[in-house]
């Protein structure tokens, strides 16, 4: 009972309340903080006091709380995570991404971009990246997977006419110690020569042991130092040292071979060509800057190869379309809009943000959809579900306790037992069907459509997430006493209108509970809609599905699942501004 | 109760004899939830219009079935219920007219005060000025006048009570049932509430049923009291001649403090009998109340404080030897435990006077106390 309201019955004088009032506004009228009797600040002391408790709170959920970070809370950041990440164009094809920045968008682009694209496809496809790329890339434009896997399949031709030149005019190009004394760091060449020196003393010594176990046991398992690029190489020849690095790495680090034992790719040699037909290499005074200054000399007289043409006649007409050299153009950000703009039925060009062709607008469409089944679903439940709750709250706990198993019964059965049990009997050829044709309510020739379309789907649903209505109603139910009602009868209401002024408000928490769990669940139900729903009855969660288990499409199945998430969240808002959270009870 | 005592029973006037004007009425009502044991057995009771009328009796003994019957939530299973000479057995609780306050308040929590009070006017289509002046005067009439815009919740429970309390009174219904209302609230707030509802139930000349467990605001509120058992009337009469002249032992027992010695009947007359008590064998005079014949077995039922210490008492009267087992000091009154007649729960009641003896355990005095306050009973 609260003395703070003014009444007849109001208690003045020193009850306990009053009492620890007038001393706490003793205490606060000297104008300073609160003092504990031992002198320091009251609040500091109450601090302290309560710091034990708060720990061992603390210590008490942690376990829970660690788990449900690294299993939910990292996972579904990670994936979210996902629907705004695009590494692989900008990690993949990082010269072309340069070189088309001085593209304008129309037509196809100059040869440059071309060379820049030869470069990089020829990396990726060693490292045989250029799939996965191609991959993410025909999402937003269909064929570009198949452009890049045959390109990736004829780019390593490119350069092989100019291979041919350097090494006509000096044998030496071909040598594999040429590039590496050309191309690598002092201290890098020393520190493999020693681990060669050692490898060999190491297989030496191996082949002169006399038993299997000895000789694994001599086994050389030190790797090779890693390659590394001479700054003075990387200065004079910044074309030829960044492939070449490129190439010592993969030689290295996929193939398990050596710099020193390779012979260079083509596309190293085609860089070689361009650095020096554009002047690069004056000044190398390093080793073998004869070599250098020879073939510098000569690379005028070099015939050369239109890489643009290569690329358009030789593996594909396609790249000479613009459209495709606008995706490549409109990705090549580390982070894109472009999976939420797709979930939204939008797409990313050159040109800016633009809605999909007509045909291939379905997202919209899924979400809506999504969203007027659930409401359905969640309607559908109230109207099942109350009539129940209130007969179970009012029934003696004998009898209730026996039909809330009944209503409890679906629970303990699997799920998919259940959805195959609708599947029995809604099919055209199903049990409700033969029911409706044998009392004459349904001609045989046109059988109810009851699965396989949004009727099946509501209809199962419903039944499936009913007892998630039902229990928070009968918890809410059972709280309110019989009392108010007969009340309300007492002071002269009809029945309908002590249910309806007097119960039903009471019941609403109830409700409101059951409504946020139904519509909840089944805005992100999968199963059942999968195996009832057809193709008109699916769900927005299908379609993530599908996403994440057939097309691969990950960052475009995170679109979607955060606009879902941001769905439920805005409506979770709307719902406590308009009937307030705290009116919802589970009991 | 045993054949002797119904047999009594049947003499005593139960029935209120002036049928004619008996504004509710319960004639010969039964009532069986499951079918085979009475709830209420063959329950006949007028009450007069503007009467405040309290249901009393133990748990369990019918008085909250017949309240329900009343209000028309429960059906009689046998018998007529009339309400100003018109059956109502089968009339629906709203149609019934009758204002009902329950024990723990039934306010609607989801309405304000004056929302709750408007409802019964809302439902008779009241218009809506008319509905806030009728509210605004019931607020007044329970001193809650400032309070229409709060909920229940923000309500101290005697604040709820009141409004319950004007809820069932702004429709203006003549007859208004309480079932315990004031049965969560303490001591104080009851005592304070219990004078309000009096005076209300006066002031406005309603007819009040209230049912209570509570014997003293049974005596304190009421015009004539029903004492209920087992589902039937023991008695039905005004606190005083209640208090004063039980009729059986479970009446004499259940209101107020009381002192029983069992004994036998050893002589019969009109006016007087005497019985010779159970534990010493000494005689005493009583008045004859709920016994047939000599050889009789009886119980003797004397008031506290009707009992008198080294008794003065004149020609007639009984003195008995006593032991003092305990004392106690009660501010107004003293309460002294003696052992009489072989029984140790014998308590005499004492007025705190200047000169009042205060007896110390151990102590041997003579009782006595007037043939007239000392009522031979049912044995039961």
């Amino acid at each position: 009972m609260s003395d703070a309201v003014h009444g007849p019955d109001q208690v003045t004088g020193a009850t306990p309340d009053n009492v620890i009032r007038n001393a706490d506004r003793a205490a606060r009228s000297d104008d300073g903080p609160v003092l504990a009797a031992d002198g320091r600040p009251l609040k500091q002391s109450l601090n302290r006091a309560l710091r034990t408790q708060k720990l061992r709170a603390l210590a008490l959920i942690a376990p829970l709380l660690l788990f449900i970070i690294v299993t939910f809370i990292a996972p579904i950041a990670d994936m979210l995570f996902r629907s705004v990440e695009n590494e692989i164009v900008s990690e993949t094809l990082p010269r072309t991404i340069v070189a088309l920045e001085g593209w304008d968008g129309g037509g196809a682009p100059d040869e440059e971009v071309y060379r820049a694209l030869a470069a990089d496809l020829v990396v990726a496809s060693e490292l045989k990246n250029h799939t996965r790329v191609g991959s993410r890339l025909n999402y937003e434009t269909t064929g570009i997977s198949s452009l890049f896997r045959q390109t990736g399949r004829d780019v390593d031709e490119i350069g092989e006419i100019h291979a041919d030149q350097f090494i006509e005019l000096d044998p030496a190009w071909e040598e594999p110690a040429t590039w590496v004394a050309l191309m690598g760091d002092e201290g890098w060449i020393e520190r493999q020569a020693d681990w060669k020196d050692r490898k060999d003393a190491a297989e030496a010594e191996q082949e002169a042991a006399e038993t299997r176990v000895e000789r694994r046991a001599l086994d050389f398992t030190e790797p090779e130092p890693r390659f590394r690029l001479s700054e003075t190489a990387q200065q004079a020849l910044p074309r030829t040292a960044r492939i070449y690095a490129q190439f010592a790495q993969v030689i290295q680090a996929e193939e398990s071979d050596s710099p020193t034992e390779e012979e260079p790719w083509n596309i190293v040699y085609q860089a070689l060509y361009e650095d020096l037909s554009a002047g690069q290499g004056q000044g190398y005074e390093g080793r073998l800057s004869e070599l250098v200054s020879e073939a510098r000399d000569a690379v005028t007289g070099f015939e050369d190869q239109d890489i643009k043409t290569y690329f358009i006649e030789e593996i594909d007409e396609d790249w000479a379309d613009p459209k495709i050299w606008g995706t490549i153009d409109a990705f090549s950000d580390r982070y894109t809009a472009g999976y939420f703009l797709s979930a939204i039925d939008m797409q990313l060009t050159p040109q800016g943000i633009e809605p999909q062709p007509e045909g291939q607008q379905i997202y919209g469409l899924l979400f809506q959809r999504t969203m007027f089944m659930s409401l359905t679903i969640m309607f559908s439940c109230i109207l099942l579900g109350y009539p129940v709750a209130f007969l179970l709250s009012n029934l003696p706990l004998r009898t209730s306790n026996l039909l809330m198993i009944l209503v409890l019964l679906p629970f303990w059965t699997s799920l998919l037992v259940r959805t195959s049990a609708w599947k029995v009997l809604l099919q055209e050829q199903g049990v409700i069907n033969d029911i409706l044709v044998w009392i004459g309510l349904v001609g045989d020739g046109n059988r109810l459509q009851l699965i396989n379309n949004q009727t099946g789907t509501i209809i199962a649903m419903t039944h499936i997430l009913l007892p998630f209505m039902i229990l928070p109603l009968y918890s809410v139910m059972k709280t309110i006493p019989p009392q108010y009602v007969r009340a309300a009868r007492s002071l002269g209401a009809t029945p309908w209108t002590a249910f309806w002024r007097v119960y039903f408000p009471q019941s609403v928490p109830g409700i409101g509970a059951g409504c946020i769990l139904v519509f909840i669940l089944s805005i992100g139900y999968y199963i059942t809609p999968e195996l009832v729903g057809g193709t008109t009855g699916t769900f927005i969660s299908n379609r993530i599905a599908y996403h994440i288990s057939s097309s691969l499409n990950w960052g475009l199945a995170a679109a979607l699942g955060s606009i879902l998430l941001a769905l439920v969240l805005v409506l979770y808002y709307l719902y406590d501004r308009i009937v307030g959270i705290d009116n919802v009870s589970l009991g | 109760m045993t054949a002797e005592s119904a047999a009594n029973n049947g003499e005593m006037p139960v029935l209120d004899t002036q049928a004619g004007h008996a504004f509710v009425e319960f004639d010969r009502v039964q009532k069986s939830y499951d079918g085979e044991t009475l709830v209420v057995k063959d329950l006949n009771l007028s009450i007069g219009k503007g009467e405040f009328l309290t249901m009393l009796g133990p748990s369990g003994s019918g008085k909250t079935t017949c309240l329900m019957m009343l209000a028309g939530f429960e059906s009689a299973t046998h018998g007529e219920i009339r309400l100003d000479g018109r059956e109502i057995n089968n009339i629906p609780p709203h149609k019934r007219g009758i204002g009902m306050v329950f024990q723990n308040y039934a306010l609607f929590p989801h309405m304000t005060v004056a929302e709750n009070l408007a409802f019964p006017l809302e439902v008779r289509r009241i218009g809506k000025a008319d509905r806030e002046q009728k509210i605004a005067r019931a607020l007044d009439m329970v001193q809650m006048g400032d309070f229409g815009g709060r909920r229940p919740a923000q309500l101290s429970g005697g604040q709820q009570q009141r409004i319950a309390l004007a809820r069932a009174l702004v429709f203006e219904p003549e007859l208004v049932l309480m079932d315990e209302p004031l049965g969560a609230l303490d001591k104080q707030l009851r005592e304070t509430l219990q004078f309000e509802i009096t005076r209300l139930a006066h002031d406005l000349g309603i007819t009040v049923v209230y049912v209570t467990h509570d014997q003293t605001e049974a005596l304190t509120m009421s015009d004539r009291v029903a004492v209920f058992d087992d589902g039937r009337i023991q008695q039905l009469a005004a606190p005083d001649i209640l208090y004063e002249r039980p009729e059986n032992s479970f009446v004499a027992q259940f209101i107020g403090e009381n002192n029983t010695l069992r004994g036998v009947v050893t002589r019969l007359d009109r006016e007087t009998c005497v019985v010779r008590l159970d534990g010493t064998g000494e005689e005493i005079d009583a008045l004859p109340v709920n016994v047939s014949g000599e050889g009789d077995r009886t119980l003797v039922s004397i008031r506290p404080e009707r009992v008198e210490l080294d008794p003065a008492l004149g020609p007639g009267a009984h003195t008995l030897e006593a032991e003092v087992l305990e004392f106690v000091y009660m501010g107004d009154v003293f309460r002294t435990r003696l052992s009489v007649a072989g029984r140790e729960d014998f308590v005499v009641k004492t007025r705190n006077r200047a000169d009042q003896r205060r007896l110390a355990p151990g102590e041997k005095v003579k009782i006595g106390w007037l043939p007239q306050d000392c009522r031979a009973l049912d044995p039961r």
